[in-house]
Order: C-alpha cells, then sequence, then structure tokens
C-alpha cells in the first residue's frame, strides 16, 4: 500500500496545487499553482511594505524638496498594508484548505479509489457544498466594504490622525496607544462635550423610544376600539408618515418649524400665541426633535401593535368578562401583557435603533444649536452626529473612531441582552 | 337613555376628535409642502395654506435650471437604484438561502458576525471605504456607489431574509430532490416562487435606499452632474433654504410621490418583515 496520503500533504505543503498534480487532478493542482504564482509575485513585492507600513506608518513627510514623489502619507500606507495582510490571511486560509484536500484525495487512493476528476469536483461542490458557493461572493463583498473598513477604523482609534497638527501627507501619523480614549474621557475640554453627548443620547434614545411605542399603542387601541367606523380608512391615513422617505419629510419638517417664517409660528401669531424659537433654542430644539420623531415613529408602533392585537385570542377576554372585569381591567389584565410579550424584542431593538438615529437629528437640526461649551457639537447633537462632524468637518478621525467604537460598545451590549432574553422566551413558552 | 349609553356615546365622540386632530397632524406636511410646489413665488412664507393661485413653473424650473441639474440627478438615482437593487437582493438571497437551508460548519458563528457587524455604526466605515474607492480610483463614480449600496445589503437584510425562508417547508425541498432537481433547480423553480412577499419587501428596501440616502452618496459622488436626488435636495435645504424654498418643495413631491405610493401599497408586507426580523432576533 502506497503512502499517498503522506505524499499528497508533504507535496501540496510544498508548493501549493503539487498535492493535486501527484494525486493526477491536474486542472486543479494547475489552478492552485496559478493562485499560488499570483499570490507570491504579490507578496514579494508588497509585503516587507506592508510589515514596515503598519508598524511605523511611514518615516519621511512631504516638505518642499519631495513634493511630488517620495514622500510617505500615513494614511495610504495604512490601508494599503491592511488591504496586503487581509490577502495575506485569506492566501493562507486557501493554503491550508489546499493541504487539506491533498491529504483527503490521498487517503481516497489509499483505499483504492479513484480521485475525482475536475468536472466530478465541480458537481461535487455544487452539490455538497452550494452553501459555501453561495456564501462566498456576500462574504468577499463583506470582507472589503465592512470588516476592513471597520478594523481600519478601529486602528485609526489608536494613532493621532487628527487636525491640526496629524493630517498627511505634510504631517505624519503615529500609534499613540489609548491616549485618544484617555483623552476623550478624562481630559476636561474633550470629556465635557462627551458626557453631555452621552447624556443627551441615552434621554433621547429612552424618550423617543418611549413616546413612539406608547403613542402608537394609544392610537393602535383607538382604531381598535368597538363602534369605531372606517378603521382601515383611519389606518390608511395615519401610516402616511411612515410612508413618506424620511430625507423629504424631516427636510420638510425643518422648514416648518422653521422660527421666523414656518407656518406653525405663524398659527401661533395668528391665535395670538408668541414664537417659538423651535430649532434655535437648546431646550426648545431638544422637544422638537422629540415631538417630530414622534411624528415618524408613531406609525411603525401602530402598524407592530395593531398586529398583534389581532393574533389576542378572543376567549381571553371573555373568560375575563365572564369574571366580571370592566373595559380597564381588561386591558391591564389581557390586552397589556401580550402587547408587551410579542413586542419587547422590538423594543430593544428600537432602542438601540434610536441611539444611533442620524437622519432625524441631522436632518432636522444638524446637531445645532451650537454649543459654546462643547467641542464641535451642538446641543442637540447625538453621539453619532458628532462622529459624522468630527470625521467630515473638523478632521479629528482619532476621536471619530473611538466614538464610533463606544457606540459599538452601547449598541452590541443591549442587543446581546437582548438576544438572550428573547431566547429565554423561546424556550420558556411563558405565553400561550 | 342609560349612563352607560351616554358614556358609550362620549367614548366615541373624544375618540372620533383625537383622531381626526391626529389625522391633521399626520397629513397637513404633506398637503403644506404639495401646495407649497403649487405655489407662486419662492419664499418659505404663506400668508394662506391654500395659495389664491396654483402654477406649476417651480416644476419646470426645476426641470430646465442651470444650477439644479435634476433630470440627470433623477436618471442618476433611478440607474444607481436600479443596479444596487438587483445586485443588493441577489447577495441577501445568496447568504440568507444558505443560512437557511444548509447545516454546515460556522454557520451560527457566521450568523453571530453578521449581527455584531450591524451594530457598527454605518458611517464609521465612510473613511475607510472612500480611501479603497480612492486606491481603486472609483471615486465620484455611480459603480462605486452601487457596490458600496449592494455589498451592504446582506449585512442588514439576511436575517430577516432567512427567517422568512425558514417558514418554508423543507419538505418541499426534499421532494424536488427526490424528484432529481439539483440544488440550483431547487432554488429558483420551488423556493424563489414561494417568496414573492419577501423579494418584493427586499426590492423595495433596496430600491428606495439611494433616494434617500445622502451621506454615502454625498461623499463618493464629487462632481454635481453625477449626484443622486437625496444629495441635491440636502443641497437645496442646506445652501438656500429661504430663497428657493418652493422649488425644492417641487423636488421633495416628485421623490416623495413614488415611493410613498408604492409604500402604501405594500403596508401589509412591511408589517410582516418588521415583525419577522424582530421575533428571530
Amino acid at each position: 500500500m502506497d503512502q499517498h496520503r503522506n505524499k499528497a500533504t508533504i507535496l501540496s505543503i510544498l508548493c501549493m496545487g503539487l498535492g493535486q498534480i501527484y494525486n493526477r487532478q491536474f486542472t486543479k493542482g494547475l489552478l492552485f499553482l496559478a493562485f499560488e504564482a499570483v499570490s507570491v509575485y504579490y507578496f514579494i513585492n508588497n509585503l516587507g511594505f506592508a510589515l514596515w507600513g503598519i508598524t511605523t506608518l511611514g518615516e519621511t513627510p512631504r516638505t518642499s524638496a519631495n513634493l511630488h514623489e517620495g514622500y510617505d502619507h500615513s494614511i495610504f500606507i495604512l490601508i494599503q498594508s491592511l488591504i496586503t495582510l487581509i490577502y495575506l490571511i485569506v492566501f493562507l486560509i486557501a493554503y491550508y484548505l489546499n493541504v487539506k484536500d491533498a491529504r483527503k484525495v490521498g487517503q481516497l487512493r489509499e483505499s483504492g479509489k479513484k480521485a475525482n476528476n475536475f468536472m466530478e469536483s465541480i458537481r461535487y461542490v455544487l452539490d455538497y457544498k452550494f452553501s459555501v458557493t453561495l456564501l462566498t461572493i456576500p462574504s468577499l463583498g463583506i470582507l472589503f466594504f465592512t470588516v476592513m473598513p471597520i478594523i481600519f477604523m478601529i486602528m485609526i482609534a489608536f494613532t493621532n490622525y487628527s487636525a491640526p497638527k496629524h493630517i498627511p501627507p505634510a504631517m505624519l501619523v503615529d500609534w499613540v496607544g489609548f491616549d485618544t480614549f484617555k483623552n476623550l474621557l478624562a481630559l476636561k475640554s474633550w470629556s465635557y462635550t462627551f458626557y453631555g453627548v452621552l447624556t443627551w443620547t441615552i434621554i433621547w434614545a429612552v424618550l423617543s423610544t418611549v413616546t413612539t411605542y406608547f403613542g402608537g399603542m394609544l392610537v393602535a387601541l383607538l382604531i381598535n376600539q368597538k363602534g369605531i367606523k372606517l378603521k382601515g380608512l383611519w389606518r390608511t391615513i395615519l401610516i402616511l408618515p411612515y410612508a413618506i422617505p424620511q430625507l423629504i419629510s424631516l427636510l420638510v419638517m425643518r422648514n416648518m418649524f422653521n422660527g421666523q417664517f414656518g407656518p406653525i409660528n405663524q398659527y401661533l401669531r395668528y391665535f395670538g400665541l408668541d414664537a417659538i424659537p423651535w430649532l434655535t433654542e437648546p431646550m426648545w430644539a431638544r422637544v422638537t426633535v422629540i415631538l417630530v420623531n414622534m411624528w415618524v415613529g408613531i406609525p411603525v408602533s401602530m402598524l407592530l401593535i395593531m398586529g398583534v392585537l389581532t393574533t389576542i385570542p378572543k376567549d381571553m377576554y371573555e373568560a375575563a368578562e365572564v369574571d366580571g372585569a370592566t373595559g380597564y381591567q381588561k386591558f391591564k389584565i389581557v390586552t397589556l401583557p401580550m402587547i408587551l410579550f410579542t413586542t419587547a424584542p422590538t423594543l430593544i431593538t428600537q432602542f438601540a435603533g434610536n441611539i444611533n438615529n442620524f437622519n432625524t437629528i441631522f436632518l432636522l437640526t444638524n446637531g445645532d444649536p451650537v454649543n459654546g461649551k462643547y467641542q464641535t457639537a451642538g446641543s442637540t447633537d447625538l453621539l453619532v452626529t458628532w462622529l459624522y462632524k468630527l470625521t467630515l468637518q473638523s478632521n479629528r478621525y482619532n476621536m471619530a473612531s473611538a466614538i464610533g467604537i463606544i457606540i459599538f460598545l452601547i449598541i452590541a451590549s443591549f442587543s446581546i441582552y437582548n438576544y438572550r432574553r428573547t431566547k429565554s422566551f423561546k424556550e420558556e413558552d411563558m405565553i400561550q | 337613555m342609560s349612563s352607560r349609553k351616554v358614556r358609550n356615546v362620549v367614548r366615541l365622540t373624544s375618540s372620533y376628535a383625537i383622531l381626526v386632530i391626529l389625522a391633521i397632524a399626520a397629513i397637513y406636511p404633506a398637503l403644506w409642502i404639495l401646495l407649497g410646489a403649487l405655489r407662486p413665488g419662492k419664499s418659505l412664507y404663506s400668508k394662506t395654506l391654500f395659495p389664491e393661485t396654483l402654477t406649476l413653473d417651480h416644476f419646470s424650473e426645476l426641470f430646465n435650471s442651470r444650477q439644479i441639474l435634476f433630470p440627470q440627478w433623477y436618471m442618476n438615482t433611478l440607474k444607481v437604484s436600479i443596479c444596487s437593487m438587483i445586485l443588493g437582493v441577489l447577495l441577501t438571497l445568496l447568504t440568507s438561502y444558505a443560512l437557511s437551508r444548509f447545516r454546515f460548519r460556522g454557520r451560527q458563528n457566521f450568523m453571530s458576525i453578521l449581527l455584531v457587524l450591524g451594530m457598527f455604526p454605518g458611517f464609521m466605515s465612510m473613511i475607510a471605504i472612500f480611501l479603497l474607492l480612492k486606491e481603486l480610483s472609483l471615486l465620484d463614480t455611480h459603480l462605486a456607489l452601487i457596490m458600496v449600496y449592494a455589498a451592504g445589503a446582506p449585512l442588514g437584510l439576511t436575517l430577516i431574509a432567512k427567517g422568512f425562508f425558514d417558514t418554508i417547508p423543507r419538505s418541499l425541498d426534499e421532494a424536488a430532490r427526490i424528484d432529481g432537481a439539483g440544488n440550483f433547480k431547487i432554488f429558483t423553480s420551488i423556493i424563489l416562487p414561494l417568496s414573492r412577499p419577501i423579494l418584493t419587501y427586499l426590492a423595495l428596501l433596496q430600491f428606495t435606499g439611494p433616494w434617500v440616502d445622502f451621506i454615502f452618496a454625498k461623499l463618493i459622488l464629487r462632481s454635481k452632474p453625477n449626484w443622486t436626488v437625496a444629495v441635491g435636495m440636502w443641497d437645496m435645504v442646506n445652501n438656500a433654504q429661504n430663497t428657493n424654498f418652493t422649488v425644492f418643495a417641487a423636488g421633495a413631491v416628485l421623490i416623495a410621490v413614488p415611493i410613498t405610493i408604492l409604500f402604501m401599497f405594500m403596508q401589509r408586507l412591511l408589517v410582516d418583515g418588521l415583525t419577522s426580523g424582530a421575533s428571530k432576533g
């Protein structure tokens, strides 16, 4: 008995594809070989540069002497290095799979079977590894447009990439460890803004979730009452704010609440009341965003809760009536618990979504009115909108990345809590 | 009349009163912007809600102005949204179908990774994507925008679509498999025809995305002729809020009307999508 297994393994360790060729799978072997050749050529040219780049982030800034060539742009170097390293990981995984495949086919030959030819291999993959085939392309998309950018931004949080002192190409960027986080949390000028914005973000998330949820519940119950006619019509009218694209409705709202010319203040004046600085006074601006968010968000909750109401079994109400429950008691004992149980997970998703509610704030107030005590943030800025401003308006990239990481930690902890709760719901079957 | 009956009448009248107020609040902004688009003059301010005369001038200005390249933006957006819809729905279908129907190693991990990645604020990746596209010299092209939208689709929508596929009984696949159908055949002739609701839902979300997203569009599309409508509208409000309000209103109407009608028709579907995403965790 030949030791096909070991020979094939050793050959494929030496060079991708050799093991397959030894196993007489020529097309597959040649494909592997070509992949290795291309990759090795790429690594010879790039890997050294990548390793140097990711440790030093460049050594020569641009000066008048090397204005067009020969200078290092730290951020380009970082992203190029990152792409090379990600490719290296993909390559190593492919290499590992190649060795495993050669060994498996070798084993097959030892037991006296013939190795698959190329067409048979393809058939095999399509029949038994179909899922992997399906996932390959979307995964590559996610790798390059989501994973890579996130890794990049996490790295940026540990550098000093920030205006005004460290903007390439005229200046270099360096690794600084946890300094960015320390500054954000402890340095007075930053921490004041950070805690201020964080507090408002949480207040906002709680208030906007509670108002839209219970608002939606009230409207749903109102329409669902016995004796209300044209239920479908009311539903359709009240769903309208949800159907209008947010970009448009929020920009329209911004105009409606305009302090000088907007129709809302016009009506107030008409009734002899004072005009209200809806968007220009910090306290009022906060009230306005919550109000407008109710307008945008109540329809969704209403739809959800109306859906739940139709699933509550009639006999539960009948049983309550037999026991002599009043309308209010029926609501408290049957309706409310049923709604809460079924929609609790959505409630937490909505809360997490509101922490990240960029559109409402940015389109409505742009985070303004400006708060003089804050670093580039306004009174209605949430962490996300502040992140956006730090990135695009004041180029404090490292701070923005650090805030992004903190937002992620907040959202992730809520979502994991939610996930585990839903799971326990399913397993316990507490209701129904 | 018994006191019970009186109470009932009071309850119903007050309910109707509240519903009417809510309905006015829901309709008013839409009505206001529609009338704003038809009102003569340029300013935000108007004496009455219903103007004395109506005009279509602002729509024609929208199509003939040299500053506002609205027709071009509209076509750009249409192109981007159709392409990203086709690609994005396809990618989402692939991932969600694989996750729902096949049991393979790392399946749970793949789903958790999707969940975790979805928790990062989307535009935290802004700068990196910007630099990546610069490396590929794809900045200021629609291809780049299509790629970003399509690649992002599986991230948010996979778990929802997977929840839907889970409800299609597996016995159907197995029956087809016994009859000799391969994986592709099963997918195209059994699964796809049964997943019309979720397909429409995904397509609708992917299609409307480019019409309302201005964050990435603004970042990637640098020159005015390449903009999408969302960037154009935002620019109009931000730079010339009060001087050109009525033209903005006309543009807003042209964008909002088709999307609103689509959404109204598919209300039921949207609820299903919302809840299926929610209960599957």
